[in-house]
Order: structure tokens, then C-alpha cells, then sequence
């Protein structure tokens, strides 16, 4: 509303831009402001022990701490790295297992039951199982991690690949496309907005599972074990740092990987707005 | 073909699919390659599956996860239902309570457990509070989407034939939010279901289907550890199929918001 009213003394176009971004880092600032302080008031006045209350001072000094001596990228990049690899274990399992589900009755019908019946356990139920199986460490965790996340990318592909139009799949070949021209010029493409789904419902999964596996499957590092382990020492300084990387790396997976995946994919291609 | 031979066809397939599965599984159960304690037999599961029936203990510990369940995803509706359509109807507690929102919900339920632990104890208010962190977010920002994707021109029709605040509410906003609060329900129901696991798993207690299994672990009992599962498999896709398709044709369904899902 306000560019409709004509100012005589107009600020130049770029320091509009920066009062507008300023205003609206202002307005998400806010209410951590409030928040923080509410801590920090009731942090001082001593309502609770501040071992297990530790105003924020405290915890960012050991953040800075933890992070200058590197520990807590060590941590973080052991956590990082199981997310990925189970990730990838599941995002390639995965869509193939999906695409070969959309295309063919046959594997439909075999794997589908058994899918159907393995999603809607919750994927730490099987954390005890796979630890008898597979020992403590990183091997568990990461089968674990893929074995989760698997399910929402395998249901979300076999759900793309069929919602590939009949239509364009006869028009390809009717120009003449061979079976792997018409799976990668049009059933690819076709399913990509439900495989981006699946993969990012997925990620979102083993970044949920992943902390409380690293707890239970005593690896020698990673922030779930940090977390865990600070609880012997009823350091809740350390967890909280803990759980402060934890937010930023669940929000760098959410707006920096996957936005830009389907920036450069899904929406160049007009699939998606 | 029409349409019953090809379900049935899909039917029987699926059975056979099962049938092989558990042959399968049989087979390298009792071919000796792996120790019984690790992959017990069939029957063996099934013994453990009833006799832990039939002393109660496995009703009792169900129970006990039920109740966490219901009690924190009951405190995540009370809260999440009212902010969220606060959120949608007004600006300035959107503005507030969406970046908090946006920066808690990547943190996992489960890594506020220890935290959780050294604040309240073990026992149940860890599990219910982790169930009540999991399940807030899907609820808040579905009832948020809910109330912002209400058509306007219903409102403004709503408003022209003399509507006040409160008929608005309860007659427009509340039927036109429901296919997304539902939704956000049943999302919120899944993440309790999954975090109450992962909390009695950590927040060791001396109940609940969580507990079971990993205290099984302790002392090499695969076949109780898989039966837990099979009960755990079974409350979920119970409360997934029977309680939302029940919820579903009572609201949005018979209100004609969506279209009902043949199955």
C-alpha cells in the first residue's frame, strides 16, 4: 500500500529494500526476544537449580566452548554423515524399488503387502531388533536410518510413476520413443514432483529417528550421544548447545536442500509453481 | 476385466506374496545360520505373543502407551487447535508464534528427552510431554493452513447474509478448516505414536510397548521383541484405518469437503 503514496523526499529504491528486510528480520526477531527473556528471568531468579536450569549465557559459552575446540563439530559431523549415508542407502532402494513397483503389476503385487505392512511401525520399534542383529555402532544406525526413511520414498514413487498420464506416455510412443527414452524424457520427469516429495518426507524421517538411535545404539560420537551422554553429568548447558546445532542442521536440511533441489528440477521444468 | 476380478486377483497375490515372506523367513529361522535367541521361529513368536496376552502383560503395557498417547496428543489439540486457527485469523500471532514454530519443529521429539529426564524424572511426564512436543507442530501449522485456505468468498457470502463472529466461526471457518485440522490430526497422531516409542525406549520406565522391546533386548528375547511389534503394528494401523475413516465420514466426508476414499 504504501509504494501507492507518493513521498516527496523518497528514500532511494535500495534503502527501501534493506528497511523492508530490515523490518521483517525485526519482526521474526521478536518474539525470541520475549522468549529469551522470559529464560533468562526465570533462569535468574532461581526458581530451579541452574544445573538443570542454566540461563543462556551459560549455554552459549559452551557452545563457543564446544565449538572452538572442536568437539561439537566432530559430533555434528558424525551425525551428518550417518544422516547421509543411511539417506542415500534409502533414497537409491528406494525410488528403484518404487519405480519398479509403478511399472510393473507383478512387483506391485509382491511388494506392495509387504510395504503396507512394515510403514506403520514406527521405525525405533525397530531399533532394538536391528541392535541384536547388527551390533552397536554406526552399521546399526545407519540400515536403521535407511530402513525408516525408505518407506515414505518408496510410496511416494510408486504413487508418481502411476500418476504419469496414460496420455503422454501413449504420445511418446507414438513419436517413437524406446522404453528408455520414454522412462527418461517422460516417466521421470512426470513422477519427479512425487519422488521430491518422497525423498524430502524421508529426510525429514531419518532426521527424526536418527538423534533418538544415535541414544540408543551407544555409537562413540554423534549430538544424539552427546545429548544422552550429558545427562550422567547433568549438564543441560551441553545438551542445550546440543540441541541448538540440532535446530540448525534440521533447518539447512529443510530450506537450503531442498528448496533449492526443487528450484532447480520441478519448478524450471513447470511441473510445479 | 472388471474391476472385483482384477481386486481379487490383487488380493490373492498379496496373500501368496505374505505366504512366501513368511516361508521365507521360516526356512532361514530354523536352517541354523543364525542363533534361535536372535531369530526365533514363527511359532515361537506366536507362543510369546499369547502367553504375554493371556498373563495381561502385554494389554497392560499397550495400555500404558495408549495413555501416553492420548494424554499428550490431547494437551498437543488443546493447544495447537486454538493457536493455530488464532494464527490464521490474526496476523500479529501469526508473526509471533511462526518463527518459534519454524525453529522448534526441526529439533526431533526425541532429542529433548535427556533434557525432558533431568527436568521431570522418569516416568510418564517424560513420554506424554516428548508425545505432546511431537504431535504440536502438525497440528498448529495444519490448523493454521486450514483457517488461511477457508475461501474468502464464503466468508464475504457468510458476512452478507448477516453472519456474526460467532456463526462465522463455528458454520464457516470451522467445516472449511476441518479436511486440513483432520489432516493435521492424523499427522499428529502418527509422530505421537512414533515418539512414545522412542520415549519409553529412553525414558526407561516399567511400562509400555516401547519399554517392552528394548528391555527384551537386554536379555536376548527376539521372539517378545518381535511379538511387541506386531502389537505395536497392529494399534498403528488400527488407529490409522479404523479411527480416521470412522472421523472422516463423520465430518468432511458427509459434509462434502472431500470425496470419500474407496478401499
Amino acid at each position: 500500500m504504501q509504494e501507492l503514496v507518493p513521498t516527496p523526499a523518497r528514500a532511494s529504491p535500495s534503502t527501501e529494500y534493506v528497511n523492508t528486510r530490515l523490518r521483517a528480520a525485526a519482526r521474526t526477531g521478536f518474539p525470541f526476544v520475549v522468549v529469551g527473556a522470559a529464560w533468562e528471568a526465570v533462569a535468574h531468579a532461581e526458581l530451579f537449580p541452574p544445573r538443570l536450569f542454566p540461563p543462556l549465557e551459560t549455554v552459549a559459552v559452551v557452545l563457543a566452548r564446544l565449538t572452538a575446540n572442536g568437539i561439537l563439530l566432530h559430533h555434528a559431523a558424525e551425525t551428518v554423515l550417518r544422516l547421509v549415508a543411511g539417506f542415500a542407502l534409502a533414497a537409491i532402494v528406494g525410488v528403484a524399488l518404487g519405480i519398479v513397483m509403478g511399472r510393473s503389476r507383478h512387483a506391485e503385487d509382491i511388494a506392495l503387502p509387504l510395504v503396507s505392512i512394515g510403514a506403520p511401525i514406527p521405525g525405533l520399534a525397530y531399533a532394538p531388533l536391528f541392535l541384536l542383529w547388527f551390533g552397536t555402532g554406526n552399521l546399526t544406525t545407519v540400515l536403521l536410518v535407511a530402513f525408516v526413511s525408505a518407506f515414505p520414498i518408496v510410496f511416494n514413487t510408486w504413487t508418481g510413476v502411476k500418476a504419469v498420464k496414460n496420455v503422454w506416455v501413449r504420445s511418446a510412443q507414438a513419436m517413437g520413443a524406446d522404453r528408455t527414452r520414454l522412462f527418461r524424457l517422460v516417466i521421470l520427469p512426470g513422477a519427479l514432483p512425487y519422488v521430491l516429495t518422497g525423498l524430502r518426507l524421508g529426510l525429514a524421517q531419518a532426521w527424526r529417528i536418527l538423534v533418538g538411535v544415535e541414544m540408543l545404539a551407544a555409537v562413540p560420537w554423534g549430538l544424539g550421544w552427546l545429548i544422552f551422554g550429558a545427562r550422567e553429568f547433568l549438564a543441560t548447558d551441553v545438551m542445550l548447545a546440543g540441541i541448538v546445532v540440532i535446530a540448525v542442521i534440521g533447518l539447512a536440511l529443510e530450506k537450503l536442500v531442498f528448496r533449492r533441489l526443487e528450484e532447480f528440477t520441478v519448478v524450471r521444468w513447470g511441473m510445479m509453481a | 476385466m472388471s474391476d472385483t476380478s482384477d481386486r481379487t486377483r490383487s488380493l490373492v497375490r498379496a496373500a501368496a506374496t505374505l505366504l512366501v515372506a513368511a516361508a521365507a523367513y521360516e526356512i532361514t529361522a530354523r536352517s541354523g545360520l543364525f542363533p534361535p535367541a536372535l531369530l526365533p521361529t514363527l511359532p515361537a513368536i506366536a507362543q510369546a505373543l499369547v502367553s504375554t496376552t493371556l498373563d495381561g502383560s502385554m494389554p497392560l503395557h499397550a495400555l500404558h502407551t495408549l495413555y501416553r498417547v492420548a494424554a499428550g496428543l490431547a494437551l498437543a489439540v488443546a493447544i495447537g487447535l486454538p493457536l493455530g486457527i488464532l494464527m490464521g485469523r490474526w496476523a500479529a500471532v501469526e508473526n509471533f508464534v511462526l518463527p518459534l514454530a519454524s525453529a522448534l519443529m526441526p529439533i526431533p521429539s526425541l532429542a529433548w528427552v535427556p533434557v525432558f529426564i533431568l527436568w521431570f524424572g522418569l516416568g510418564d511426564t517424560v513420554s506424554i510431554l516428548i508425545v505432546f512436543y511431537a504431535a504440536l507442530f502438525p497440528m498448529l501449522l495444519n490448523a493454521w493452513s486450514g483457517v488461511r485456505a477457508v475461501n474468502p468468498l464464503w466468508l464475504r457470502a457468510a458476512a452478507a447474509m448477516g453472519a456474526d463472529e460467532r456463526a462465522l466461526f463455528w458454520k464457516v471457518i470451522v467445516p472449511g478448516a476441518s479436511p486440513f485440522i483432520i489432516a493435521g490430526l492424523r499427522q499428529a497422531l502418527l509422530r505421537a505414536f512414533v515418539a512414545v516409542i522412542g520415549a519409553e525406549m529412553i525414558a526407561a520406565s516399567d511400562w509400555g510397548l516401547g519399554w517392552v522391546i528394548f528391555d527384551a533386548k537386554e536379555f536376548l528375547n527376539a521372539d517378545v521383541m518381535l511379538a511387541a511389534l506386531i502389537v505395536i503394528g497392529a494399534i498403528g494401523f488400527a488407529l490409522e484405518r479404523l479411527a480416521f475413516g470412522a472421523l472422516e465420514r463423520a465430518t468432511v466426508v458427509r459434509w462434502g469437503m472431500v470425496q470419500a476414499v474407496k478401499d
